[in-house]
């Protein structure tokens, strides 16, 4: 049992089923989230189980079922509001850092807002400039939201569940290109706390922060670089709000260099922070600027060979951990 | 019998216009003598709308507010003294004096949260009423809003869904006939109850500066809400004596002195009330004046209690970020 595999989206699907049985108050509601199950078909089967009032179907009016959602959970349930497309949270950003972030806040805690929003992020799957980004650092910034960005199925599950139980709203992005991706996830109750990164893969040379589906890319550099004896160590935080800066300080002074890999846009990112968390934390250890890998600071582009080279690769994560562990 | 619970809940319904006149009115002479910091959106001459809803719901309703909300919060049964010491920023406050006139919270009276994006909470009190309903409590919920919210696009979307789902939500447009510094001619086309019709909402229009008439047709629609027929959209016209904040003082190139001269003389929802329970010898003018030192008593000591309450530790600062 303990090495039974799912793939990432049965993770998640997984997650929410154990919860909605766990706790009458958790729903889901969002667009095509019943039957259809999501475009992406994360959710198939739930409504047979718990039925259209837990699984509920909406128009296409995401400021208005986030506000719904923010409603419900500040008068007892715990909504799981679904946002097909990170790009749409440019239609709800009221709801999530106006109202979701500040009601506990500004009710001088009395009020609170258990929800979870989830959404996608992840380029290269020819969708385009407005269905292809990755989002993360606009809700990274706000202070009384929580973000959570796994990296794989075990961790979509724990993180999930934690997301649910938590009393803040959380924003949940899975990156839609790893829904297809299968890992070992136990089929027992477990949770993984917020605000603790995970050591993916151990090495001394080089730290590679990396998050959702750049660890996949950071392993696969890490296989490149122990080819031509460069020993990689892969971390990924799992959330970047809150954020375990000591567990990435202390790598990159155990290694002495560090790069930053996300999906999000280079520019004023979730790069930026941790690496600025890095080199403050870390700077009398390091041999090397910490470096920066997000995604070209261009909206997403269709074309499949404009596309692709707007994120990060195996090979470009390789070559940049190259050139920093270059003896001078 | 009647007559008698009708001039108990009369009388209660004139000493909580008049309280909220002159919590009000003491708002105006902090922020004039700089005893309060920023600004408030006073709610003079609306007391009606808030008196006449709050009136027809039970304590555990839910209402939500906006940034000109004061009179909600006391409608709806918050404590002066605390009200101005949220006002001031200091502990004793409802929220600490962490939110402020625009943001008062109290949920031990149902009251979710005043407001400052306006229309913002139109979500909130809708997923409250989805709530109740999923939860089978009973309860119904009030979004208070102005006329000028309803160019925001969240009313369009929640209200579709508060009606296709049938929940215990009651939408209060204050009509007060300007959003911020605009008539509302300039801003909606059409007719304002149009709008909820068009997802077959039931709609009312009332004179909004009769507590009465509010109140009976907001008793009307929270039995309705509360027997499963759905949503109602309420439109209250009314009048704010006051500028869109204390600070708007020169006010004569959007709207004259004579309307507002003209809408305090003839239309002022104390008065009003007042001549009818007098006019039907229900009580005389003595009653009502001990009323009105009632309520000055109240807010006088209100006050001297939030001037003498301590600001909060500044450690508190980062207190309350996350639940």
């Amino acid at each position: 049992m303990s090495d039974r595999e799912l793939t990432f989206a049965e993770a998640i699907r997984e997650a929410l089923a154990e919860e909605m049985r766990r706790d009458a108050r958790v729903f889901i509601i969002g667009e095509d989230v019943a039957e259809a199950g999501t475009p992406f078909k994360v959710l198939s089967g739930l409504v047979e189980e718990f039925g259209k009032d837990r699984v509920i179907d909406t128009p296409i009016s995401e400021p208005g079922f986030s506000g719904i959602g923010v409603g419900a959970a500040m008068t007892g349930m715990r909504p799981v509001v679904d946002i097909m497309f990170g790009d749409f949270l440019g239609l709800v950003m009221d709801q999530v850092a106006n109202q979701a972030a500040k009601v506990h806040y500004m009710s001088g805690g009395k009020l609170s807002v258990p929800m979870v929003f989830r959404t996608t992020m992840g380029a290269t799957r020819r969708s385009a400039a407005q269905h292809s980004q990755s989002l993360h650092a606009w809700v990274s910034h706000i202070p009384g939201l929580k973000v959570a960005i796994p990296s794989t199925p075990y961790d979509a599950k724990g993180l999930m569940k934690t997301a649910i139980r938590d009393n803040n709203p959380v924003v949940f992005f899975e990156d839609k290109m790893m829904y297809k991706l299968k890992g070992v996830v136990p089929s027992d109750d477990y949770t993984i706390p917020f605000g603790v990164a995970d050591v993916k893969r151990a090495g001394n040379d080089i730290t590679l922060v990396a998050t959702s589906s750049m660890v996949q890319v950071a392993l696969g550099a890490a296989d490149l670089l122990a080819k031509t004896g460069i020993s990689a160590e892969v971390i990924d935080p799992r959330t970047t709000l809150p954020l375990d800066k000591p567990t990435l300080i202390e790598s990159a002074k155990k290694t002495s260099r560090a790069i930053v890999i996300d999906e999000g846009y280079e520019q004023y990112g979730v790069t930026a922070e941790i690496a600025s968390v890095i080199a403050d934390g870390a700077f009398y250890y390091l041999d090397a600027p910490v470096k920066r890998m997000g995604a070209m600071n261009v909206p997403v582009p269709f074309s499949p060979v404009l596309e692709d080279v707007t994120v990060p690769t195996e090979q470009t994560v390789f070559e940049m951990a190259k050139m920093l562990c270059r003896k001078a | 019998m009647t007559e008698h619970i009708d001039l108990e809940q009369s009388l209660h319904m004139y000493q909580q216009m008049a309280k909220i006149r002159a919590f009000e009115e003491k708002v105006n002479e902090l922020y004039k003598s700089a005893k309060m910091p920023g600004l408030a959106h006073l709610y003079s001459g609306e007391e009606a709308v808030a008196v006449g809803v709050c009136e027809a719901l039970h304590r555990d309703d839910y209402i939500t507010s906006t940034h000109r909300g004061h009179g909600h919060c006391l409608a709806k049964g918050a404590r002066v003294d605390r009200m101005f010491a949220e006002l001031l920023g200091k502990e004793a406050g409802y929220c600490r004096g962490k939110g402020g006139s625009m943001h008062i919270a109290d949920p031990d009276s149902g009251n979710l949260g005043a407001n400052a994006i306006v229309g913002g909470s139109m979500g909130i009190a809708t997923g409250a009423a989805m709530s109740a309903k999923m939860r089978g409590s009973n309860q119904v919920a009030v979004c208070f809003f102005g006329d000028g919210a309803l160019g925001q696009g969240l009313f369009y979307e929640v209200a579709n869904m508060a009606a296709l789902w049938k929940l215990p939500v009651i939408y209060v447009c204050e009509n007060n006939l300007y959003g911020e510094y605009t008539h509302h001619t300039e801003t909606a086309a059409g007719e304002f109850i149009a709008r909820a019709k068009a997802f077959g909402i039931h709609t009312e229009i009332v004179d909004g500066q009769d507590v009465h008439t509010v109140y009976a047709v907001m008793q009307k629609l929270v039995a309705r809400a509360r027997r499963g027929e759905g949503p109602a959209f309420l439109q209250c016209d009314t009048y704010r004596y006051y500028g869109h904040h204390v600070g708007d003082i020169n006010r004569a190139y959007y709207r004259a002195k004579e309307e507002e001269a003209a809408w305090r003389a003839h239309r002022d929802p104390l008065t009003i009330l007042g001549h009818w329970l007098i006019s039907n010898s229900l009580t005389d003018q003595a009653v009502l004046d001990r009323i009105d030192a009632d309520v000055n008593a109240e807010v006088e000591t209100g006050v001297a209690f939030a001037l003498d309450a301590p600001f909060p530790d500044v450690r508190e600062v980062n207190e309350d970020v996350y639940a």
